[in-house]
């Protein structure tokens, strides 16, 4: 088993890094034609960076949007991004001090997790128009992350996992050593669903993630009048 | 907050007319059987593409998805980025009008994206079914051709995405591959076609050009007493306006082009039209055709040289100042010929703004007293252009102007207006008249938008600076209650209320300064009550 899991972690920490840096390196090397930042759009490459910060810290657009989607899907980020800070203790030895602090938050980060995803999920069945606009794949992204949540929250309350164990085996990884998994089945399907999640990440709408650091209508600077902007497939067209 | 739902906000109406952004429910195929009249053989032919569809449509089809995706990076990243969150399900103007699914942002991009899917990605290659990846049949290109002609290319939707997603990018490259595989729209083609050829969307030609501007001249030297010049051709001019050609013929646009000659009479510059490049219009946007966009946008440039001009000016057009003021200098530049002390190009409205914070225009405010004014503003001006030197300025510069020149002036709902404003329901090539079931139902929001400071504030008129939204609008406010005259340019009102040196009448007959200075007293005791 701890060989299997070995193997699966190596697997798709491949694909992971090697699937997001190509796509990254699709999305730098496309030439954008035209300026169309979606105006009014800041002057200035400083004022790009407060835009694009805006948008990442608070999801500004999905604010001026809707504010229910905007409440579960920043629970759920929020909660995301402090869990995954929390777990950088199963890598680090000895344990950053902030992530030691943080420790506690990240339990309380779990339920916000949780609740966004159920409410998130919840609109994909009672408002018409997300039911209408859902695949089958919308959906069971979902369940992964609910089961992600749920495996991973059943471990801490549940089924008590020997975590000292398991930080052991991911140190053994980074270290291209085997070394001996616990068995409980919260720990195993929680890490089976995460390594799967890991390897859909640059196959499915997760490329949300790198994509919006590459949308034209938000990083780019309202200066065409000053500044010529020419992609070099339309230089082409003036020789 | 709205409930979870959203359901309530269908109950939510204010007024007999409805809230402008109420939610209809979803009416799955209303609008499916719209079809706006294929392009004729030789317009196709005369942009470049095939006369019409190509045998191994399906093949080119596909493929040329690929190459747009490798030469526009939004194309790539929109294709792959959206995660169905819904947030633009309810922006659309379409869809608030029609109840079609089909015409929800991000239902609109999928009818492509479900193709990209089907042929470029791993997931849709293997698993279709799974993440709604479909195959490209004649069914699929069909559909295409109807909705992706039902998206005014207005960005309200790209606003409200998390991701900046737009769905106008999305909907002209749809265009883009329907015009390689050979079947393209004809109100578009045709359009692009007569530019090409003659150098207006209208076909009119310079002697025709002349002949209306003559008129025009006799017509404002009958107004005011004086010679006001609409010049043509004239080299070595200081400023070459270029404006759309609705301009020299419809209605309001024409009073707007006798407040551009005014406003330039009064500021005391010289300046010309030009008979080559007699058209602000470029509607190589909406078929997403860069070439054809191009070819339209060098015109421009030449004249600019031919005729030794030291700066160009835009008149009121929409989706034209999009063009001129994000598109041109990559177009048609660099601009090294021209005065640097100027914005190239500059529109109109920052050039009459600019004159009256210099003090070089008067105006007696009490000629538009007949008119209480709101403003539309149009789509690709809000968020795709500015005006000015700061941001929003493209909102600021004209209600500045308009309140320089009308006593009485209100907004519509903050949601249907600036960055949010409503699409009047007819640009981005869908002016045509086999579309006017769909263009009625696109301008509603806007429509009850107004008929809401119709009720507050006893509005009735309103002001756009943009071509299309006037011809759309003259054509369809009289099926909400308003005269067709209901709608007016930005220019139409300065020419109103501007005064010039040496005029001795006006059209009311005798409104002197000391008039003006009473109108201006009783208006401003008005307010106070």
């Amino acid at each position: 088993m701890s060989t299997l899991y070995a193997l699966l972690y190596y697997f798709a920490t491949l694909v992971l890094v090697a699937g997001l840096a190509l796509k990254i390196r699709q999305y730098a090397k496309t030439p954008a034609p035209l300026k169309i930042p979606t105006t009014p759009a800041p002057t200035t490459g400083g004022g790009v960076f407060w835009r694009m910060l805006r948008e990442l810290v608070f999801f500004e657009s999905l604010f001026k949007s809707n504010k229910w989607i905007w409440l579960f899907g920043y629970l759920f980020h929020v909660g995301l991004l402090i869990v995954l800070l929390r777990h950088l203790r199963y890598f680090t030895q000895p344990v950053w001090f902030w992530v030691e602090w943080i420790q506690p938050f990240g339990v309380y980060a779990s339920f916000a997790m949780v609740i966004g995803l159920a409410g998130l999920w919840a609109r994909r069945f009672l408002v018409e128009r997300i039911r209408y606009i859902s695949s089958p794949s919308d959906h069971l992204m979902l369940a992964l992350l609910l089961g992600i949540a749920i495996s991973g929250m059943m471990m801490k309350f549940v089924d008590g996992t020997d975590i000292v164990a398991v930080k052991v085996f991911f140190l053994g990884l980074m270290r291209f050593q085997i070394n001996e998994l616990p068995t409980q089945t919260p720990l195993l399907v929680h890490l089976g669903l995460v390594a799967l999640l890991m390897i859909i990440f640059p196959i499915s709408k997760l490329l949300h993630a790198p994509g919006v650091f590459f949308s034209p209508t938000r990083n780019q600077v309202d200066n065409p009048r000053e500044k010529r902007h020419l992609a070099a497939w339309a230089a082409e067209l003036e020789r | 907050m709205a409930p979870l739902d959203d359901d309530s906000k269908k109950n939510d109406v204010r007024g007999p007319e409805g809230h402008p952004l109420e939610i209809p429910r979803l009416a799955c195929g209303a609008m499916a059987d719209l079809k706006s009249y294929p392009a004729h053989p030789a317009h196709q032919e005369a942009l470049g593409f095939p006369g019409e569809l190509i045998d191994n449509w399906k093949e080119v089809a596909i493929a040329k998805i690929g190459d747009l995706a490798s030469k526009n990076r939004a194309f790539q990243v929109y294709l792959d980025a959206c995660v169905k969150c819904g947030a633009c399900t309810d922006k659309c103007h379409y869809f608030l009008g029609t109840g079609d699914p089909k015409n929800m942002p991000v239902a609109r991009q999928d009818l492509l994206r479900s193709v990209y899917r089907r042929y470029y990605t791993f997931a849709g290659k293997n698993f279709p079914w799974l993440v709604g990846a479909r195959d490209l049949t004649r069914e699929v290109l069909d559909e295409w051709y109807n909705y992706y002609h039902q998206c005014s290319q207005c960005r309200r939707c790209s606003v409200f995405c998390p991701y900046g997603i737009d769905t106008a990018e999305i909907s002209m490259a749809a265009r883009e591959i329907l015009d390689t595989v050979g079947v393209g729209q004809k109100y578009c083609n045709e359009i692009i076609a007569k530019v090409k050829d003659i150098g207006n969307n209208l076909g009119l030609n310079p002697k025709a050009l002349r002949a209306t501007l003559e008129d025009l001249e006799e017509d404002l030297e009958d107004e005011t007493g004086i010679s006001v010049r609409l010049p043509l051709d004239e080299k070595g001019a200081d400023i070459l306006l270029i404006t759309p050609s609705a301009d020299f013929f419809a209605e309001p646009h024409i009073d707007g082009l006798l407040g551009y000659a005014k406003v330039f009479h009064a500021a005391g510059v010289s300046w010309t039209l030009s008979s080559y490049a007699s058209e602000a219009a470029n509607f190589g946007m909406f078929i997403g055709s860069y070439e054809n966009m191009r070819e339209i946008a060098l015109r421009i440039r030449k004249a600019a040289i031919e005729l030794g001009v030291k700066r160009i000016v835009f008149g009121e057009c929409g989706h034209a100042w999009r063009v001129a003021y994000s598109f041109l200098n990559t177009l048609a530049g660099p601009f090294d010929f021209l005065d640097q002390n100027y914005p190239i190009p500059q529109h109109i409205l920052e050039f009459t703004y600019n004159e009256i914070q210099k003090g070089t225009l008067k105006f007696d405010k009490s000629r538009n007293d007949e008119f209480r004014m709101t403003y539309h503003d149009s789509c690709n001006v809000a968020r795709g252009s500015r005006m000015g030197d700061m941001p929003g300025g493209q909102f600021e510069i004209p209600r500045a102007v308009l309140r320089a020149v009308c006593n009485n002036y209100f907004d519509m709902d903050r949601d249907t207006i600036m960055e949010s404003t409503v699409c009047c329901g007819g640009g981005g090539g869908l002016l045509t008249d086999e579309l006017m079931d769909l263009r009625t139902k696109g301008a509603s929001p806007r429509m009850k938008a107004l008929q809401q400071v119709t009720k507050d504030h006893g509005v009735t008129h309103m002001a756009a600076i943009c071509a299309i939204c006037k011809t759309q609008f003259s054509k369809v406010m009289p099926k909400f209650g308003y005269e067709m005259d209901s709608i007016l340019s930005v220019h139409q009102l300065v020419s109103n209320a501007i005064i010039l040196d040496g005029q001795e009448s006006n059209p009311d007959g005798q409104a002197s300064i000391k008039d003006q200075q009473e109108a201006d007293d009783n208006s401003a005791t008005a307010a106070e009550e």
